[in-house]
């Protein structure tokens, strides 16, 4: 089907005066919402703005309270995703939806496996997968392998092959892409292409700006629960979306850096820093002040190399030295001890970062309570100051500070794992892709809060997928390639061109 | 949502959800208690069960099973769970009366203390589920004492100090509550007061998080295990003053009730989540079921089937774990 | 990587299992005065069926992620019920047999109903089912004693050459065809039959890979849309056939019924410890009821073998408790080569 035989304007999903509410917490507020026939639609929105609870009432994961979903203009309730995948409607989710013990073919084809005499036919299981895998390019993924055995970006391209299986008329991609690596980005969006041109519609949530830009024909924004315009792709300026998106001017992205001081008193100096096969011999020194930036494509190492530090890997070797000491880092209590002073933001909040359903004082105490003890007892009054302090520093919108962090957006829960680790007072800060799915607000003052504290004299080292992120944050940016750092790029340098150019290893990146 | 509302220990002022399931058992124990009058005065025209003398010999007999939940919560609330506490019942008591005279009890605590550490060590070092690992270190222990006692009950005697704790009596009240409730003080101070018990409830939640803040989440694994076999050893010692002797398979009957009490009074088996006065409850509310089956003359075939439903009853109400949808 | 490697190292705990137990019994016949003949396998067989049949049923639930502490409790209530109702014609012995199975299931059902509809965690609803099973048994037979048909029982527990020569086909046994499978013992054969007709099928099943994937991820699962209450009751009612297949069989060995609370207890702690050994993870999602099997045969062949060198009996205890944690600490001793103390928290 070609782009003139189509009915472009058809809408193909439509919700109609939707509305959720979770407890107290209205959700999606009324929504009208279309999406058309054979189009790729982004939406755009805050965390908490309600993209989330929108796919999740599209693929039947939710009901709605009121209102009603129209496929083609059939009025549809889908009890539960089965529901909602019967009808073609598939949602490729944020959190993973694989079954980390099964095996790559048994995931593909989960909910409608190709049977013999009513059991399970694990040949044409393994072909299908193959086929599947083959279309995404991931043809290196044995459909034998257990998923758990895959690395994140690997597994992320099966769940897309899943979603594929089942032959889906709507797709639905939430932050699907923010696991892979720039390669596989650019794979999964000729697919998305394709399947457009094929008269499927295609919903994706993101928040990387520059893919929307790429991909995307139409775009929604949604704020607070409500739907507040849809556009063509073009017809808004990258500041008016985001003026949408927050409700509210904002002047830049980035806080200004400050020029490089003359001599940096290096804080923490790593040489011939090497971990099994992953690090190779890596020397780096970050100066008081200083925010040095991993770049690189994922999984080059930059994950290890801030674990390493903070003591979770073994048997590393290299010397650290931290403040003119060098330091044996074996756990990550030697980590926080004084004259370490390391502290790690790390990769998942929800798995790493928090006890989801303990309160919020009690997360954000964790990590120092054996400063605020005497003994083995711990001092409730220096323990409610701090936790009012942390509040208030990182500004987390909270009701009350013994509300389960579960309750708190995305954002917010990542503020929490920052005043965490701010309490403790750290002069080294690592950040492992500390904005990876919040929303724009927070992520404005995630970046003048490590402005702030490299003015106070920390060191910081930020691993970050997003480039723009390393380009407007960081003095210096160390670009990781094979478990080396390849380059080193300082001010002016720093642009997305050389980024990549490094990050892919070319020759002229030294040029 | 997977997201599960929750209360920290912390909050005192509000009934949240981790106190509903202490209201039900206590009303439970009222229940009980009614039940067992009405029985009492309808064929013996008396209320035995309401009269402090016998409600105090009652709960005498239950502070070993409350010694032994109470170590089996601290367990429990980490997400683990220590079922070597039938045989180091057994171990302490025998080694206890072994070893006689005033070290009798130290060792008796010993014994406990080395089981836990061991027990500690698998669970935290090697990371073997504890489940098997403890399964593993109960038969051992059976083995060890089945060969010292040749396979017969041990003649030697508990010390009179033993004894003493076990049935003697400060102004009326049995000397084995007062061990009870100071075990009790203990728990409940450790858990809310200390960074030990923060931690504890913290590993429970999600190990990984905890560890990556910096919390020594293998010395606290080993602590709370040191702490459950301490208690089980206590218990085992107080057992063994109370029947003047230790005997095979004595801890036997302690296991499962235990459990029952730590997950009656609203702990989570999977851990993180628990008030240890649900526990003191859940331990009260089977010790007078049994009371009061044994008043009524239940048979053994009654008693299972009842402490069973009771148990099923109870979890029906308030604990019942969230549906999983996303 | 191939595909044979993958295999391998997906199998490796269960090929380990097979391995040391043939490692076992190879040498526990090698030191039998009678070693590899018909009588010690058939002797042998008998001792492991009740064992590896509670040990299958133990694996579904752990499969799942949770625990089944009622497995020998339904045995023993399915053994109380069989010393009942396993003589008389052979109508009614059919009908014995059939009531038995049914009941095995369905307390697997009233398992599988807490625990899905009921949402408590599988280990302390199955103690409490456990100690209500125990209950009935109880009252179907406070004192131990029953009636079993003998002929069935002398049957059920040896060769085949047995059943043909007391039931009169196969020229009662001598018939040429027949030798080369005379000599079979039926525990072993109805053991193999269990295995290849019901478990198999059910892996491969639908049903049988949903219970894999709650195993793995329940969240995942239902995102996945798959039947996961269907899955989870049907993993509790087989579990409930499997415990009740092993009290019935029991009941044929020992000629009759006993509602012993600690022999059912014993029953359960070892299906755990058979489980485990059998290479199926606790935290659900990955073995098999084969490896269980395995798990069973290596637990009864070291009492085996304590029996052939005549090691003081009370040594046994001992024993079998270092079996267990050296074999788990062997297991566990990965842990050391793990170099990213993340990895250790999944």
């Amino acid at each position: 089907m070609d782009a003139e035989t189509r009915v472009a304007s058809a809408p193909h999903v439509t919700l109609d005066g939707v509305t959720k509410r979770y407890g107290g917490v209205t959700a999606l507020d009324s929504v009208d919402f279309a999406c058309r026939l054979g189009s790729i639609h982004a939406v755009l929105g805050e965390n908490g703005a309600g993209k989330s609870t929108l796919i999740k009432i599209m693929s039947g994961v939710v009901q709605p309270d009121e209102g009603e979903i129209r496929l083609d203009g059939k009025p549809m309730t889908f009890a539960h995703p089965a529901a909602a995948n019967a009808k073609g409607i598939v949602c490729i989710f944020q959190e993973l939806s694989l079954m980390s013990d099964l095996s790559v073919a048994d995931n593909i084809s989960i909910s409608d496996p190709p049977r013999r005499f009513g059991l399970i036919d694990r040949k044409a299981q393994r072909r299908r997968a193959e086929q599947l895998l083959a279309r995404i390019g991931c043809e290196d993924v044995n459909p034998l392998s257990r998923v758990r055995d895959l690395p994140l970006s690997r597994r992320q391209m099966v769940e897309i092959a899943k979603a594929l299986a089942k032959e889906p008329t709507v797709l639905i991609l939430d932050e699907a892409t923010s696991a892979l690596t720039a390669a596989d980005v650019d794979t999964v969006f000729g697919i998305l292409r394709r399947l457009r041109d094929d008269g499927i519609s295609i919903l994706t949530i993101s928040h990387r700006m520059h893919e929307i830009e790429a991909v995307a024909d139409r775009c929604s924004v949604f704020r607070n629960g409500r739907h507040i315009e849809t556009f063509d792709q073009g017809a808004r300026t990258e500041g008016e979306i985001v003026q949408m998106m927050i409700g509210r001017e904002i002047s830049a992205h980035f806080p200004p850096k400050p020029p490089p001081p003359e001599v940096a008193t290096p804080m923490l100096q790593l040489s011939g820093y090497s971990w099994e096969n992953r690090l190779k011999s890596i020397d780096l020194s970050v100066g008081a002040g200083e925010i040095v930036g991993l770049g690189g494509l994922d999984g080059q190492g930059q994950k290890e190399l801030l674990l390493g530090l903070f003591g979770v890997l073994k048997d590393v070797s290299g010397t650290v030295t931290v403040q003119g000491k060098t330091v044996k880092i074996k756990s990550p209590q030697d980590a926080k001890k004084a004259g370490v002073d390391l502290a790690l933001i790390p990769e998942d909040r929800k798995t790493e970062g928090l006890m989801l359903p303990m309160s919020i004082a009690d997360n954000l105490t964790i990590a120092s309570l054996s400063r605020l003890s005497a003994g083995p007892f711990v001092n409730p009054a220096a323990m409610t100051a701090a936790v009012e302090d942390g509040i208030k520093r990182m500004q987390i919108k909270v009701g009350s500070e013994f509300d389960p962090v579960s309750t708190l957006s995305g954002g917010n829960q990542q503020k929490v794992v920052i005043a965490k680790w701010l309490m403790t007072d750290p002069k080294i800060v690592l950040l492992n892709d500390p904005t990876r799915g919040i929303d724009v607000g927070t992520k404005q003052e995630i970046y003048r809060l490590l402005r702030d504290l490299a003015e106070t004299g920390a060191a910081i080292i930020l691993y970050s997928t997003d480039y723009e992120e390393l380009i407007g944050c960081c003095d210096r940016v160390a670009v990781m390639y094979d478990g080396q750092i390849v380059r080193e790029l300082a001010g002016a340098e720093i642009t997305e061109r050389n980024i990549i150019a490094s990050a892919l290893n070319m020759d002229e990146a030294a040029a | 949502m997977t997201s599960v509302p929750s209360d920290p220990p912390a909050s005192r002022f509000r009934l949240s959800e981790d106190d509903k399931p202490i209201v039900v058992a206590a009303s439970f124990i009222v229940i009980i208690l009614a039940i067992g009058t009405a029985y009492t005065l309808s064929t013996q025209g008396t209320a035995t069960l309401l009269s402090p003398q016998y409600l105090l010999q009652q709960l005498q007999v239950g502070a070993f099973l409350g010694i032994v939940a109470a170590g089996m919560m601290l367990v429990i609330l980490l997400g683990h769970i220590d079922l070597s506490v039938p045989w180091t019942i057994a171990a302490a008591a025998m080694m206890a009366t072994t070893v006689g005279g005033p070290a009798a009890i130290p060792v008796g605590l010993a014994v406990g203390l080395l089981v836990g550490l061991v027990n500690g060590m698998g669970v935290a070092y090697l990371r073997i589920p504890s489940m098997i690992f403890t399964l593993g270190v109960n038969a051992v222990m059976r083995g060890l004492m089945v060969a010292h006692t040749g396979g017969f009950a041990p003649q030697t005697a508990a010390t009179d100090l033993m004894q003493y704790l076990a049935v003697g009596k400060i102004l009326g009240i049995p000397v084995a509550l007062l061990v009870w409730a100071a075990v009790s003080i203990g728990v409940m101070v450790l858990l809310q007061r200390t960074s030990f018990g923060k931690s504890i409830y913290a590993i429970g939640n999600k190990e990984a998080a905890a560890y990556l803040a910096g919390v020594p989440t293998k010395r606290m694994i080993i602590g709370a295990f040191c702490l459950c076999g301490m208690a089980a050893g206590l218990a085992g010692t107080l057992l063994a003053g109370y029947s003047t002797k230790a005997y095979q398979g004595m801890g036997d009957a302690y296991l499962l009730p235990a459990i029952a009490a730590v997950v009656i009074g609203g702990t989570h088996i999977l851990g993180g989540r628990g008030r240890y006065i649900g526990t003191l409850i859940g331990v009260i509310l089977i010790v007078l079921l049994n009371s009061v089956l044994s008043i009524m003359q239940m048979p053994e075939a009654g008693r299972q089937v009842i402490y069973g439903s009771v148990i099923i009853g109870m979890l029906l109400v308030y604990g019942r774990g969230r549906k999983v949808t996303s | 990587m191939s595909d044979l490697r993958i295999r391998l190292s997906q199998n490796a705990p269960l090929l380990t299992a097979v391995v040391v137990f043939a490692l076992f019994y190879v040498f526990y016949n090698m030191n039998h005065p009678r070693g590899f003949s018909t009588a010690v396998l058939i002797q042998n067989s008998n001792e492991v069926f009740t064992l590896a049949m509670v040990a299958m049923a133990q694996t579904l639930p752990v499969l799942l992620g949770g625990l089944d502490l009622s497995v020998g409790a339904i045995m023993t209530l399915v053994n109380t019920i069989a010393s009942h109702l396993l003589n008389g014609g052979p109508l009614q012995i059919i009908f014995g047999f059939i009531v038995c199975l049914a009941a095995g299931a369905a307390c697997g059902f009233v398992n599988g109903c807490v625990v899905v509809y009921g949402r408590i965690q599988p280990i302390i609803a199955t103690l409490a089912t456990g100690a209500i099973f125990m209950g009935i048994a109880l009252f179907l037979r406070p004192t131990p004693g029953g009636d079993v048909d003998g002929d069935l029982s002398w049957t059920a527990t040896n060769d085949l050459y047995e059943i043909a020569a007391t039931y009169g086909f196969a020229q009662d046994g001598d018939a040429a065809w027949f030798q080369p499978i005379a000599w079979i013992p039926v525990p072993l054969l109805l053991l193999i039959l269990v295995a290849v007709c019901i478990w198999l099928p059910f892996a491969r099943s639908v049903t049988g890979r949903t219970v894999y994937a709650v195993g793995s991820g329940e969240g995942a699962a239902f995102m996945s849309g798959l039947a996961i209450d269907r899955a989870k009751i049907a993993a509790f009612t087989l579990g409930g056939l499997f415990a009740g297949i092993g009290g019935l069989y029991l009941a044929l060995q020992t000629s009759s019924g006993n509602a012993d609370i600690p022999q059912a207890g014993a029953y359960t702690l070892n299906s755990i410890a058979a489980v485990v050994i059998g290479g199926t993870s606790l935290l659900g999602g990955v073995g098999s009821a084969i490896g269980s099997i395995f798990g069973a045969l290596i637990l009864r062949t070291i009492s085996f073998n304590f029996r052939i060198f005549e090691i003081d009996p009370l040594m046994q205890p001992l024993f079998e408790g270092v079996v267990l944690l050296a074999a788990v600490s062997l297991g566990a001793l990965r842990v050391l080569r793990v170099k990213n103390s993340l990895e250790l928290f999944r």
